[in-house]
């Protein structure tokens, strides 16, 4: 019982990633009318449209004239993710995260950052691709990061037939693994950028409660954007930096109940300084 | 001071450079990868260039489709990643008459209206206004030039005698019989590609293209004089404008005739 709470937000993560898999792949192969499409655009119980806001201001870019159903869904998502979810869509959706997160847990086991060359690379690249994304698809008139995207590349692949796109999870695999520490979700890629952005301001947040830390800083270990944690032992506030994927590893891995997950109170002023 | 404005001033080149040299790159692989021209697309899809801004590689029409027909682009089938596309040969379009495959589109990338007509205040589909490609025949290949009588492509054609009409030319070989040449008309052929599915020969005689690239076009200064309708184009017109040049400048005739003494 105690394992199954120290994984209990894993296990909740793995069951949307898969369960949202399992719907899409069922609209496609098996004509289920619940989730048809892909993380690209979809139309839920065949009404409600649902599209990835990123890839609809790509399209804006290009200067195309874009269908209402796709701008209405883009709103829903982003209204969803503002609100709620803030960048939840990385850790409980996107099904690259369990590509990477295999590669995150068996660089832990192998202990690969003590022997591993380091590289460092900007946590920041995200938000330069993004830019050059909305550069690209406007010079090149089509959306430029959807032509390339891993992200939509692994999902399509799983729902419509992935052709040589494994190698494409393959090398974010080995990326990850090998070259750069949480290489690809955590500093290449511009979809999670955008919903760090966009989430920046959610609800749910992960708070710190700086009395019971005993800094044995197994939440850093295992969290994939280590920044965020800054206030660990230091003082009691929220997680607030949009790149916090509110996975929730750091609040299983604690032993002290130091981190918990709550809801961001707008009505305190000074929710930075102090509890 | 000046030592932390260098210091900023070459970091920020350095950010800079690095987006440049990501950016070539992936521009490089972007262009060429959207410029694949021979790729069939489903109904209802807008110019290839319009429908390339447009698609958002959802698949919602390929799910539409009853006869998996359409298909996403994988990595490896050398196609935009992710858009659909149709290969007839393998399974054609069979031009349903609800045409499932275009409302679906939530970006207008198949644009709907397209494939409607407004008839008495009401939308109704006419999937025979679509547009998808043109059938081409290879008149070397096709056994029917050879004087084999072969009609597959005309009967498998859903808009048979329009699409594909039947031309008779006498045989000259045998000297008593006709041959039946299958002629499209592209201003009926929708491009389903079921000609191509029903072609009996190893590799199919008639294929279906896309419009922008197996089509000409005539240019706006030839005038078809015979008909009104391309006649009144004229309208208003300045009458026609000539060139003069020094040489033009006197009629033939005139420039023929100088310097010979006729008496």
């Amino acid at each position: 019982m105690s394992k199954l709470k120290k994984y209990r937000f894993l296990i909740l993560r793995r069951f949307t990633q898969i369960a949202l898999l399992v719907l899409y792949i069922g609209g496609n192969y098996w004509g289920w009318k619940i989730l048809q499409g892909n993380l690209s655009s979809s139309s839920l119980f065949e009404t409600v449209p649902l599209a990835d806001p990123y890839a609809v201001l790509q399209i804006f870019a290009t200067g195309a004239l874009i269908g209402t159903n796709a701008l209405i869904g883009a709103v829903i998502i982003a209204l969803f993710y503002a609100i709620v979810g803030g960048r939840a869509f990385c850790s409980y959706v996107c099904p690259v995260n369990m590509v990477t997160d295999l590669a995150n847990y068996l660089r832990r086991r192998w202990k690969l950052d003590k022997f591993e060359k380091k590289w460092w690379a900007s946590r920041n690249i995200r938000y330069w691709v993004i830019g050059l994304s909305f550069i690209l698809s406007f010079i090149l008139g089509t959306a430029a990061f959807e032509l390339v995207s891993p992200v939509s590349m692994t999902h399509r692949g799983l729902i419509f037939g992935m052709g040589f796109g494994w190698a494409a999870i393959v090398t974010i695999f080995l990326f990850d693994l090998f070259i750069l520490k949480n290489g690809w979700c955590g500093h290449i890629c511009p979809l999670g950028g955008f919903y760090s952005i966009i989430g920046r301001y959610n609800l749910f947040r992960v708070r710190h409660n700086q009395p019971n830390c005993t800094l044995c800083m197994k939440c850093k270990d295992v969290c994939p954007e280590k920044e965020v944690l800054y206030m660990i032992g230091k003082k009691s506030q929220i997680v607030d930096m949009g790149e916090c994927t509110l996975c929730g590893r750091c609040v299983e891995v604690c032993d002290d109940d130091a981190l918990n997950f709550s809801i961001r109170d707008f009505a305190k002023k000074g929710e930075k300084n102090d509890v | 001071m000046d030592k932390n404005r260098r210091a900023f001033l070459v970091s920020m080149a350095q950010n800079v450079a690095i987006a440049a040299t990501g950016g070539f790159l992936w521009a490089a692989y972007v262009d060429e990868a959207k410029s694949a021209s021979l790729i069939l697309r489903p109904p209802g899809a807008r110019k290839e260039d319009e429908f390339m801004k447009l698609c958002i590689k959802c698949g919602l029409c390929v799910e539409a489709c009853p006869y998996d027909t359409l298909m996403l682009a994988k990595p490896g089938d050398n196609k935009p990643l992710g858009t659909p596309y149709f290969i007839p040969r393998d399974i054609p379009c069979y031009m349903c008459d609800d045409i499932p495959c275009v409302p679906p589109c939530p970006t207008g990338a198949l644009d709907i209206d397209s494939v409607t007509e407004k008839r008495d205040g009401q939308t109704i589909f006419d999937i025979t206004k679509m547009r998808m490609g043109v059938a081409i025949v290879d008149i070397k290949d096709c056994i029917a030039f050879w004087g084999i009588q072969c009609d597959a492509c005309y009967r498998a054609c859903p808009l048979l005698d329009k699409a594909i009409f039947m031309e008779y030319r006498q045989n000259e070989r045998t000297g008593k019989h006709a041959k039946l040449l299958p002629v499209v008309d592209p201003d009926y052929c929708t491009g389903c590609g079921l000609c191509e599915h029903a072609c009996v020969t190893e590799k199919a005689a008639i294929r279906v293209l896309p419009r922008e690239v197996a089509l000409g076009k005539v240019g706006s200064h030839y005038v078809k004089g015979w008909e009104k309708s391309d006649e009144s184009r004229l309208k208003g017109s300045k009458g026609i404008q000539t060139t003069v040049t020094p040489r033009s400048k006197k009629s033939p005739v005139e420039s023929l005739n100088e310097g010979i003494d006729f008496e």
